[in-house]
C-alpha cells in the first residue's frame, strides 16, 4: 500500500475556501506542541498569543498599525506571484523606500516648510520602492537573470545603504552619535487618527490600496493578463501579451507598493530613519500573500492574522518569557501548511495497493 | 607567516562554505529540483552544529550535527515538493524563513559560549614548507572535506551511470519516468544530499570560521551559493573557480576596508553582494538569456501518472 497523488478532474472549491482554515488549525496544533516542550501551558500560551491582543483598544490599534505595510506589501507581492514572477526582494524595495521619502523630512528638518513634504515623501518613496525593483526587473528581460536572486542580493545592499546614510551625511548633530536621523517635523510625519495608539492615516491608504487591486485583478485587462500570463504563459504569447513589460509593471507597482509602506512606516510608527525599522516586513508579507491566496481580501484577513502573531508574540515573551523567535517559527510552519493544503486543491491524496512489480 | 600566505589562507576559508552549499545544490538542481532553502538550512545547520559540538567537545560531532539539521530540514522540503508536489520556489522560501526561526530559537542558548575551533592539519616537514606549506597542508578538515566533495560530485554526475540517471531525470523527468526511473525517488536522495552538504557548510561557520555562534551569522551565504550555481553552469569543475572567487572579494574588501582607502565601509561590504548580481548578468547574457544550460525540468513539479 502507498499513497499517491491524484489530479483532480477540477478544483475543489470547498477545500480552497477550507485550506487556510485548516493550515491555520494544524499550526496551533503545532504551536501546542513547541510551548509543551518549552514547559508552558500551551492553553494559557495562545490565550496570550491570539486573544488577549484582541481584549484591549491599544493592542487592537497595534494590530491594524503592524498589518499595515504587511497587506501593503503582499498586495504588490500577490500581482507579481499570480504572473509567476519572483519578487523576493520587498525587504529591500521597502528600505529604500524608507530611504527616499526620508530624504525630503532630513533636508527640510528645521524649516517652515508647509504641508506639501508629506505627501511629496510619500511619493519619493513610492518611487525609490519602484526604481530598486527595476534592477532585477530590468537584468531579467534584458539579460535573463534570474529575478529572485538579484531581488534578494539587493535587500543587502539597501540595508546597508541605509546604515551608511544614518551613520554618515544624515545622522542627527544632537543625536549623542547614535545611528539615526533627526526626528521628524510634523509637516513630514503620517498623522495619528485616533486617540490612545498609534493608529495612523496610512492604514487608510493600505485599505484603499486593496480595494484598487481587488478591482484591477477583477475587473480590468490588466488583471486578466496578469493571470494568464501566470496560469497559461503559451495561450498568454498568442493573446499578444508580452510576459516581459509584465514583468517590468509587477515588479514596478510591487517595488512603490512595498517603498511606500517603507516610508509610511519611518514617517508614521517610528518617526526617524534608523537602521532595523522593520521586523522582517518584507519577508513576512510573503507569508501574508500566499496565506491570503494572492486575492486582496483575502490578503487583509492573513495581514491582519499575522499582525496578530507579531503583537501576541511580543505579548508572550513579556508575560511568559517566551523566546521572539518563536514567531517566526510559527509564520514559517504556518506558511509550510498554507502550501501542503493548499496542493489538495488541485491534488487529492490516494492510497492504492503497491503496484505489481513491472515485468 | 607572510600577508600573501595569510590572505590566500583566510581566502579559502571564507570560500569553503560557498562551495560545500553550491556543490550540494548543485546535485540537487542537476535533479531538476530547485531549493531556495540553502540559507535555512545553512544557519540550522550552524545552529546544530555549534550545539553539538558545545555539548560533545568534538568538532566532528559538531559537524554530524549540522548534516543532520540540513537534511532534517531538506526532508521537509521533499515532503511538500516532491510528495505534494507544491510549488518549489514557495516551499524553498518557507524553508528559509523556518530555518531562521528554528535556529534563533535553538541557538538563544549558545550566544556568547565558546567552542576549541576544529583543529588544522599537521604534516611535519610538508606543513613546513615555506609559502605553500600552510595552504596546502595546513587546513582544517572541512577544507579539504569541501574539495573532495566537488571531486566526488564530478565523477559521479560525468563518469557513473547513476549520475547519467539523475541527470536524466533533471533534464525530462516524463521521459525517465516513462524509462522506469524512479524520478521521485532519486530527487528525494538529491534532495536530501544536497540538505545535508548546506547544513555541513553553515556548520563550519562557528566550528572552524569563528569559533563562537550568532544569530544570522550566515549572512546570506546560503544565496550566494544559490547564485554559484548559476555561476557555473551546472558544472562542478567552475564551481571551485566561483567558490575561491567570491572568497577573494569577500576577503579583499576586508582588507581594502582596513587599509582606510575613504571609501565607505558599507559599500565595500556590500561587494559581494554586488558582485552576484554582476555575475548573475554577466553569466546569463552569455547563454542568450535563455538559461539554455540548467537542466530543462528544473523548478517544475512532476506527479507521476499512472
Amino acid at each position: 500500500m502507498q499513497l499517491v497523488l491524484e489530479k483532480r478532474a477540477e478544483r475543489s472549491t470547498f477545500i480552497a475556501l477550507a485550506s487556510p482554515v485548516l493550515a491555520i488549525a494544524l499550526t496551533l496544533v503545532t504551536m501546542s506542541v513547541f510551548f509543551l516542550i518549552l514547559g508552558k501551558n500551551p492553553v494559557t500560551a495562545l490565550y496570550v498569543y491570539f486573544i488577549e491582543p484582541l481584549t484591549d483598544s491599544y493592542t487592537l490599534m497595534e494590530i491594524a498599525v503592524k498589518a499595515s505595510p504587511l497587506v501593503m506589501i503582499a498586495i504588490g507581492l500577490s500581482l507579481c506571484y499570480l504572473a509567476n514572477v519572483w519578487n523576493i526582494g520587498a525587504e529591500g524595495q521597502f528600505l529604500i523606500g524608507a530611504v527616499t521619502g526620508s530624504y525630503l523630512a532630513v533636508v527640510t528638518n528645521g524649516t517652515d516648510a508647509g504641508y506639501w513634504v508629506l505627501p511629496a515623501m510619500l511619493v519619493m518613496g513610492a518611487l525609490g520602492g519602484a526604481l530598486w525593483a527595476m534592477i532585477p526587473a530590468l537584468c531579467k528581460t534584458r539579460f535573463g537573470a534570474n529575478e529572485i536572486l538579484v531581488s534578494l542580493m539587493l535587500v543587502y545592499v539597501a540595508d546597508l545603504i541605509l546604515d551608511y546614510l544614518v551613520r554618515g551625511p544624515w545622522r542627527d548633530p544632537k543625536g549623542m552619535n547614535f545611528p539615526t536621523t533627526a526626528s521628524f517635523d510634523p509637516v513630514a510625519t503620517v498623522p495619528v487618527i485616533m486617540e490612545g495608539g498609534r493608529l495612523h492615516a496610512g492604514v487608510i491608504l493600505t485599505v484603499l490600496v486593496v480595494i484598487a487591486a481587488a478591482i484591477m485583478l477583477g475587473r480590468s485587462i490588466k488583471g486578466f493578463e496578469i493571470r494568464v500570463v501566470g496560469a497559461a504563459p503559451r495561450a498568454a504569447r498568442f493573446a499578444g501579451f508580452s510576459s516581459e513589460k509584465l514583468v517590468i509593471f509587477t515588479f514596478a507597482v510591487s517595488g512603490a507598493l512595498a517603498g511606500l509602506a517603507g516610508i509610511i512606516e519611518v514617517a508614521g510608527p517610528v518617526g526617524v530613519l534608523q537602521p532595523g525599522i522593520s521586523p522582517g516586513y518584507g519577508f513576512t508579507a510573503i507569508i501574508v500573500a500566499f496565506l491570503g491566496r494572492l486575492n486582496p481580501l483575502g490578503i487583509l484577513v492573513a495581514g491582519l492574522f499575522l499582525a496578530l502573531t507579531f503583537i501576541g508574540g511580543e505579548g508572550a515573551q513579556i508575560s511568559m518569557k517566551v523566546p521572539l523567535d518563536l514567531t517566526k517559527v510559527f509564520q514559517g510552519i504556518l506558511l509550510f501548511y498554507v502550501l501542503a493544503c493548499d496542493s489538495l486543491i488541485l491534488y487529492r491524496i490516494r492510497l492504492v495497493a503497491a503496484k505489481p512489480k513491472a515485468a | 607567516m607572510g600577508l600573501v600566505e595569510a590572505i590566500i589562507i583566510s581566502i579559502i576559508a571564507a570560500s569553503t562554505p560557498l562551495l560545500l552549499a553550491a556543490a550540494g545544490e548543485l546535485v540537487v538542481e542537476r535533479s531538476g529540483v530547485l531549493n531556495l532553502g540553502v540559507e535555512g538550512m545553512m544557519i540550522m545547520g550552524a545552529a546544530c552544529g555549534f550545539a553539538g559540538a558545545w555539548l560533545t567537545g568534538s568538532t566532528f560531532v559538531g559537524a554530524l550535527f549540522g548534516i543532520a539539521a540540513g537534511m532534517a530540514l531538506s526532508f521537509v522540503f521533499a515532503v511538500l515538493t516532491l510528495g505534494l508536489a507544491v510549488n518549489q520556489v514557495a516551499a524553498g522560501l518557507a524553508l528559509t524563513i523556518l530555518g531562521v526561526g528554528l535556529s534563533g530559537l535553538i541557538g538563544a542558548g549558545f550566544v556568547g559560549e565558546k567552542i576549541v575551533p576544529a583543529p588544522q592539519l599537521y604534516l611535519p616537514v610538508l606543513t613546513g614548507i615555506p609559502l605553500v606549506g600552510r595552504i596546502l597542508f595546513g587546513q582544517d578538515g572541512f577544507v579539504y572535506v569541501s574539495i573532495a566533495l566537488v571531486a566526488g560530485i564530478w565523477w559521479f554526475l560525468c563518469r557513473t551511470r547513476g549520475g547519467l540517471i539523475l541527470r536524466a531525470v533533471g533534464d525530462n523527468h516524463t521521459s525517465a519516468h516513462a524509462l522506469g526511473y524512479p524520478v521521485l525517488k532519486i530527487r528525494l536522495f538529491a534532495v536530501l544530499f544536497g540538505g545535508g552538504c548546506a547544513g555541513l557548510a553553515g556548520a563550519f561557520l562557528p566550528l572552524a570560521y569563528t569559533p563562537f555562534f550568532i544569530p544570522g551569522m550566515t549572512a546570506g551565504r546560503g544565496w550566494i551559493a544559490l547564485a554559484l550555481v548559476v555561476f557555473s553552469s551546472w558544472l562542478p569543475g567552475r564551481l571551485v573557480a566561483g567558490a575561491y572567487l567570491f572568497g577573494a572579494v569577500s576577503i579583499l574588501q576586508l582588507h581594502a576596508q582596513a587599509f582606510g582607502l575613504g571609501i565607505p565601509s558599507q559599500l565595500m561590504t556590500a561587494l559581494p553582494y554586488l558582485a552576484t548580481v554582476i555575475v548573475l548578468v554577466i553569466i546569463s547574457r552569455a547563454h542568450g538569456g535563455h538559461g539554455s544550460v540548467a537542466p530543462a525540468s528544473l523548478g517544475t513539479v512532476f506527479v507521476p501518472d499512472r
